[in-house]
């Protein structure tokens, strides 16, 4: 009967087909490890997203005279409300955290390698996709944060030469960030960006899917074939294989996503800002901005370019660039050999010193720049934490603009025939 | 259609028909060559057939090349209204109309915080030793004369003011829009050390600026605080946001 019913469908929708193309017989490497839960971990927290943010919909308002009281109806008088906001902020935060693990990944095992340029790119492109969201959602509570926090960052448009202001002016539709911006930044949130997510996730998977997956040895499990099946030697297929891994994966990640909601849920200030249980006031800026945590290694270099020629249009190209120049990964590795595996001490060191620099320049983000002090006339008493983040910036950019030179260099070992157990 | 099954996958599903889509359109568009091909087709295999199934393909690229031209200028003129609805309505432009505030009862030494399109306009009444730190402070701000053009003709002086007594600013950092702290007092007291003249210091980057709104040198912010346009009604009255003549 069921059998029936599933031929009667297979006959005009190809339903058997993806799921064996895409789960039971798409054929993934047998060797992958912990690196690889962070992918569907991202699926999933892109779930949590939108269905605890449609149920925050129902009660927000996004008006500058209702938002910041309506969140505070939503944590106080919306039956369970408080959890549903919570899973949400956590869950932005939690996105960040599993993305940039994902990306670390790729970097590490060279995931990003011919044949998979274009998956990269479309990556990276959900990666920006998700900055947007990250950063229309967080003015919509209407705090200080949220407010000034939009107001720093519309004016960095504002510093593109000639067209600069008139483009802040469009951004925000009024002369500083209110209403209009409120209610514009509200339908980017809920219905402009999370669309072109979607589609970008999808994209994401159908080029995975042609390509197929990378591994913690770099080496292209297609080459070697069942000659009498066609599957490949080291591949095990996605369904049950891993989907049983990653489901294991999703409940170690569900028991401390529970635990941040409901015992930490502003985690200390990095996940929800003090500032931010403050009402937006245009005519007040806290004593200290600062972005969420995931956005602050770029606030760091955007800080620490200095003005040239009357303009910050400098500091916003550099940290405009610090983001776009990951896209060129593909091309500027000229290693012969993807995983880190089969590098040589050059690659390794140069990624571990990018690690800390990228660390070192997200803690600084956070913190006011004389947060360590100036030092003496001798530097012309400059803050110390800026010198710091400025040798930081220059060194992150160095990892790539090096990236050709010293990955062709770097003494590889040889890549084995097949996968490693 | 037999011309394709090369593209064809051998199977259907979901990923298959999206990627076979994908290589006809991008084989259409990028080399043009289906027309072509068609045609070559149609000539070789069909020859003897009647000449009604021959294709202009001349004709075929005169008519995509009209239908986009004429297509992409309906584009633009479609798209026009969706990007002008995102500039200020009318609504926020009449509420950026001038303002008039009474500066009479401000004591010295004193500031006041009024809003104009919905920036802080700051009004400093100076006092004498405060206009004195503002010639102190000459050799230490970046731009001492004003040229950048952040203020109206009538207030390209010193002190960058109509009267010395009122020192009118929007109160917005020039780095990137943080409203600066007030940090009148000089010395030790204001936290800023105690060579501070007295002045504003911006929290978010830690901009310093004197008390005619004159950036400090070193500092991130480009540019002295904006200067708005402003008239003196009477001694005592200002209106921010209009120059009159005779001010």
């Amino acid at each position: 009967m069921l059998n029936a019913l599933l031929g009667w469908v297979d006959k005009r929708f190809p339903l058997t087909a993806t799921w064996k193309e895409h789960l039971s017989e798409y054929y993934a490497p047998k060797n992958f490890n912990f690196w690889y839960f962070f992918g569907s971990l991202a699926l999933l927290v892109l779930v949590i997203q939108i269905v605890s943010g449609i149920f925050l919909t129902m009660h927000y308002k996004p008006d500058a005279d209702q938002a910041f009281a309506s969140v505070e109806y939503i944590m106080r008088d919306v039956p369970w409300g408080w959890a549903i906001r919570y899973i949400h902020s956590t869950g932005a935060s939690m996105f960040f955290v599993v993305v940039y693990l994902h990306m670390f990944r790729g970097l590490i095992y060279g995931s990003y390698r011919k044949p998979r340029e274009l998956l990269w790119i479309v990556g990276m492109l959900i990666y920006l996709c998700l900055m947007a969201e990250a950063f229309f959602g967080y003015l919509l509570p209407w705090g200080q944060m949220s407010y000034w926090g939009a107001q720093v960052i519309v004016n960095l448009f504002g510093a593109v030469p000639f067209i600069g202001p008139d483009l802040a002016l469009w951004i925000r539709g009024d002369y500083v960030v209110s209403d209009a911006t409120l209610n514009r930044f509200f339908a980017f949130h809920v219905i402009a960006v999370p669309l072109v997510l979607l589609g970008l996730v999808a994209a994401h998977l159908v080029a995975l899917h042609e390509v197929g997956s990378n591994n913690p040895d770099g080496v292209e499990i297609k080459k070697k074939k069942n000659p009498a099946t066609g599957v490949p030697l080291d591949g095990i297929p996605l369904h049950p294989y891993y989907t049983v891994k990653d489901i294991f994966g999703v409940v170690i990640f569900l028991m401390v996503f529970t635990v941040i909601v409901f015992f930490v849920p502003e985690m200390g200030g990095y996940f929800l800002e003090y500032n931010n249980f403050v009402p937006a006031d245009s005519l007040a800026t806290p004593a200290h901005i600062a972005p969420v945590w995931y956005f602050t290694p770029f606030y760091s270099i955007l800080r620490a370019v200095p003005p040239m020629f009357g303009s910050q249009f400098p500091g916003v190209l550099a940290m405009g660039a610090a983001v776009v120049i990951m896209f060129l990964l593909p091309w500027i590795d000229r290693g012969t050999v993807k995983s880190i595996r089969y590098r040589g001490t050059i690659y390794k060191s140069a990624l571990a010193i990018f690690v800390v620099v990228f660390l070192l320049l997200g803690y600084l983000g956070t913190v006011p720049t004389n947060v360590w002090g100036q030092f003496g006339s001798w530097l012309g008493g400059a803050d110390r934490a800026t010198v710091v983040a400025r040798i930081g910036t220059i060194i992150y950019f160095l990892f790539f603009v090096l990236m050709p030179w010293y990955t062709r260099i770097d003494k590889t070992k040889p890549e084995p025939e097949r996968v490693t157990p | 259609m037999h011309i394709y099954n090369d593209l064809q996958p051998k199977r259907y599903n979901l990923g298959s028909v999206l990627r076979y889509t994908a290589r006809f359109f991008g084989e259409q568009i990028l080399h043009g060559q289906v027309a072509d091909q068609m045609e070559e087709h149609s000539n070789s295999e069909d020859q003897g057939d009647s000449a009604s199934n021959s294709v202009d393909t001349k004709k075929r690229r005169i008519l995509i090349g009209v239908t986009g031209a004429v297509g992409a200028v309906a584009g633009i003129g479609a798209v026009t209204p969706f990007v002008m609805s995102m500039f200020p309505s009318e609504r926020a432009r009449a509420a950026g109309a001038p303002l008039e505030v009474d500066v009479g009862n401000i004591e010295p030494g004193m500031m006041i915080t009024e809003e104009w399109r919905g920036k802080p306009v700051w009004i400093l009444h100076r006092t004498a030793e405060m206009i004195e730190a503002v010639r102190k402070s000459d050799d230490k701000v970046a731009d001492p004369d004003s040229r950048l053009p952040m203020q109206p003709d009538y207030a390209q002086n010193e002190l960058r003011s109509i009267k010395p007594d009122y020192l009118v600013l929007v109160g917005i950092c020039t780095h990137l829009g943080c409203s600066p702290s007030q940090k009148l007092e000089a010395g030790e007291a204001s936290g800023l050390g105690a060579e501070w003249l007295g002045g504003f210091f911006c929290p978010c980057h830690g901009s310093r600026f004197d008390l005619a709104g004159r950036v400090y040198k070193g500092a991130l912010a480009p540019a002295n605080l904006d200067v708005p346009p402003h008239t003196f009604l009477t001694d005592t009255r200002v209106l921010i946001g209009e120059d009159r003549k005779g001010a």
